[in-house]
């Protein structure tokens, strides 16, 4: 350790850099959605699968994972009005003012699905993440195979982003499969949890790569019906969801067993979570 | 490195000169029958003989309470950083060792420029422990004795004090001590005497195994059932989380002002035991059971932190958990030990 020195040269890795909200909108009774840019007028950089640390000053942080692609410009979040941070959100409107630290955490495997057949398996508020990684794919539609997307969600109110869903369902190079467990009258879909789609899917599972993202229930479920269709563990990825309250690797709150899910996750391969009990 | 010596009465005349020089020293004083870290304000209350201090000189390198930074509403932040230098005067080798530990994790990976920036400007005087504690157990952790880490290490050899400067603060420091002297070979001869007898008695929980077995022993552990047998008793109240020299976790808050105008951002100590250590919002508790709260310390101090520090192991054997655990089941010696018998790793030879 160095003796002499008093001024610290190293970035302070808990200050958020200032942001603005740029518009916003409700997307169904509980989920808000943002357009957030940074004063600096930088892009914040960041690759599918990462999140930032939404700071509201005198309430606290929040991690969210960006919704949107990093080929658009400026980014996105969706939050749910759950606790302190989300519920202070859900407060505000374009012109407001956040802190954002990040990005942080790894990515989804982007290059690696190159020419690849992909099938993301979304449950409820798991397509936000997931919708990074799609968009991103549409926009280099050409350097992927067949894109299957499988959407559950709990009741017709809940559903997000009607109209992009609605927009990747009428599109011929994109297989949408959505599903509404409790129905009511203005559906007339699929009707179950996500897994009832799986036999649907329209491409060779033991190939594609598989994209996993919804609320902890789902994956033991998701995984047990991959694992019957023979998947192969290191063709699935999860995003595993975390009280991440640093972002940085040193709280201690977003560990599973001996991984901090903000430095090694939250996108994780399935087959490096063996040995990781916690993770499902 | 130089190694010096000084006797008792000198050495009581340098820390009342460090005191009056106006350097801020915290120094190890009795508190009733216990000892801890405080203010020293005169030589005369140092207790270098103490066995062990409630809490670990953790609370210094990495505060309760330390703010991170200010802000002005609206999203107007500053950083923060804590003014002034620090004489950390008697930490003991176990407790050298664990911040040791804490040096490379918050330099590692994303550096800490709060608590990196903090260190820099503490000077460590570590002593040589003089009367073992009830639950000390570092000899089978191999913390009884320290060879780095620290500006300056005092070994009391009964009339004086082996003095070891061995970076330029602490030599620094030292240097202009009256009655200073070059230690001879039979005061170095006393001084590895203490540190033989120390490898040797600071070890009321034997433990059964090289400490560097434990991380495989884990491996086999995971079902096993002592983790539901101990905790069955657990009080949950985080105590081992808190008094433990290791622990880094932490919860980060927010404080603002009544009018909302202005606040500060703060990180406080947090405890895997408690809770709600693991809840999101929403309210789903990712480790809700008692039992793998407990696991989960114990695999902290025998993995999963060593596999991030070069495999050196997380528990140093301070005893302060053993101490502090109402209900009695915190001893880690007593679970490693348990494993051994159980699941068999080869006993320490």
């Amino acid at each position: 350790m160095c003796d002499c020195c008093s001024v610290e040269k190293e970035k302070d890795i808990y200050l958020p850099e200032p942001a603005s909200i740029n518009a916003c909108r409700m997307l169904n009774g509980t989920e808000m959605y943002m357009h957030i840019g940074l004063d600096s007028g930088k892009p914040l950089g960041h690759a599918p699968g990462q999140f930032v640390e939404v700071s509201v000053a005198g309430i606290g942080e929040a991690p969210l994972t960006v919704a949107s692609s990093p080929t658009q410009s400026g980014f996105e979040l969706v939050v749910r009005n759950v606790g302190r941070v989300s519920g202070a959100m859900h407060g505000m409107t374009a012109g407001h003012k956040l802190g954002i630290r990040g990005p942080f955490g790894s990515i989804y495997p982007v290059d690696e699905m190159k020419g690849r057949d992909l099938v993301f398996i979304c449950g409820g508020i798991g397509l936000v993440p997931q919708r990074a990684f799609i968009n991103y794919v549409l926009d280099n539609r050409s350097d992927y195979g067949e894109v299957v997307i499988l959407q559950g969600t709990k009741c017709y109110a809940d559903r997000l982003f009607c109209d992009e869903v609605a927009e990747w369902c009428a599109r011929d190079d994109v297989q949408l499969l959505e599903t509404i467990d409790l129905p009511d009258k203005q559906w007339d879909g699929n009707v179950g949890v996500v897994t009832t789609l799986i036999p649907k899917i329209g491409v060779d599972l033991k190939k594609a790569g598989v994209l996993v993202c919804g609320p902890p229930i789902m994956y033991k479920f998701v995984l047990m019906s991959l694992m019957e269709q023979q998947v192969p563990m290191d063709h699935v990825f999860l995003n595993l969801e975390r009280r991440m309250k640093c972002g940085v690797g040193k709280c201690g709150h977003c560990q599973i067993n001996g991984l901090y899910v903000c430095q090694s996750g939250p996108v994780y391969r399935y087959s490096d979570l063996a040995g990781v009990p916690e993770a499902i | 490195m130089s190694i010096s010596k000084l006797s008792k009465t000198d050495f009581k005349e340098f820390v009342d000169g460090l005191l009056s020089s106006g350097k801020m020293v915290m120094g190890v004083q009795a508190h009733g029958e216990r000892f801890a870290f405080d203010v020293l304000k005169s030589a005369g209350d140092l207790r270098l003989d103490y066995d062990v201090t409630i809490l670990p000189p953790k609370k210094y390198v990495l505060p309760q309470v330390e703010t991170l930074l200010t802000y002005t509403l609206p999203e107007q932040y500053k950083s923060q950083y804590q003014e002034g230098e620090m004489i950390l005067l008697g930490v003991h080798p176990y407790d050298m060792a664990a911040i040791n530990q804490m040096d490379i994790l918050f330099s590692q990976d994303q550096y800490d420029t709060h608590y990196m920036l903090r260190r820099k400007k503490m000077t460590i005087i570590a002593c040589d422990v003089a009367t073992p504690s009830k639950n000390v157990f570092a000899a089978s952790m191999g913390t009884a004795t320290v060879h780095e880490g620290y500006d300056i290490l005092l070994t009391d050899i009964g009339d004086a004090y082996v003095i070891e400067a061995a970076t330029d603060k602490g030599r620094s420091l030292v240097q202009g001590a009256a009655g200073l002297a070059n230690a001879s070979a039979q005061d170095e001869a006393a001084r590895q005497a203490v540190w033989d007898k120390n490898k040797i008695e600071l070890n009321k929980h034997p433990l059964k195994c090289k400490p560097s077995d434990i991380p495989a022993l884990l491996d086999k552990a995971y079902n096993h059932p002592v983790w539901d047998e101990k905790a069955r008793t657990c009080f949950a109240c985080g105590s081992c989380n808190t008094t433990c020299p290791t622990c880094y976790c932490f919860d980060v808050q927010d404080d603002v002002s009544w009018d909302r105008t202005a606040g500060k951002r703060y990180r406080a100590w947090d405890g895997c035991l408690l809770e709600n250590f693991a809840t999101v919002a929403g309210n789903h508790n990712f480790r809700k059971a008692r039992a793998d709260r407990f696991r989960h310390r114990l695999y902290r101090k025998g993995k999963y932190v060593p596999a991030k520090i070069g495999g050196r192991i997380a528990c140093v054997g301070c005893g302060r958990c053993i101490t502090a655990c109402i209900p009695d089941i915190a001893n880690p010696v007593a679970i490693y030990n348990r494993l051994v018998e159980d699941l068999g790793v080869a006993p320490k030879k």
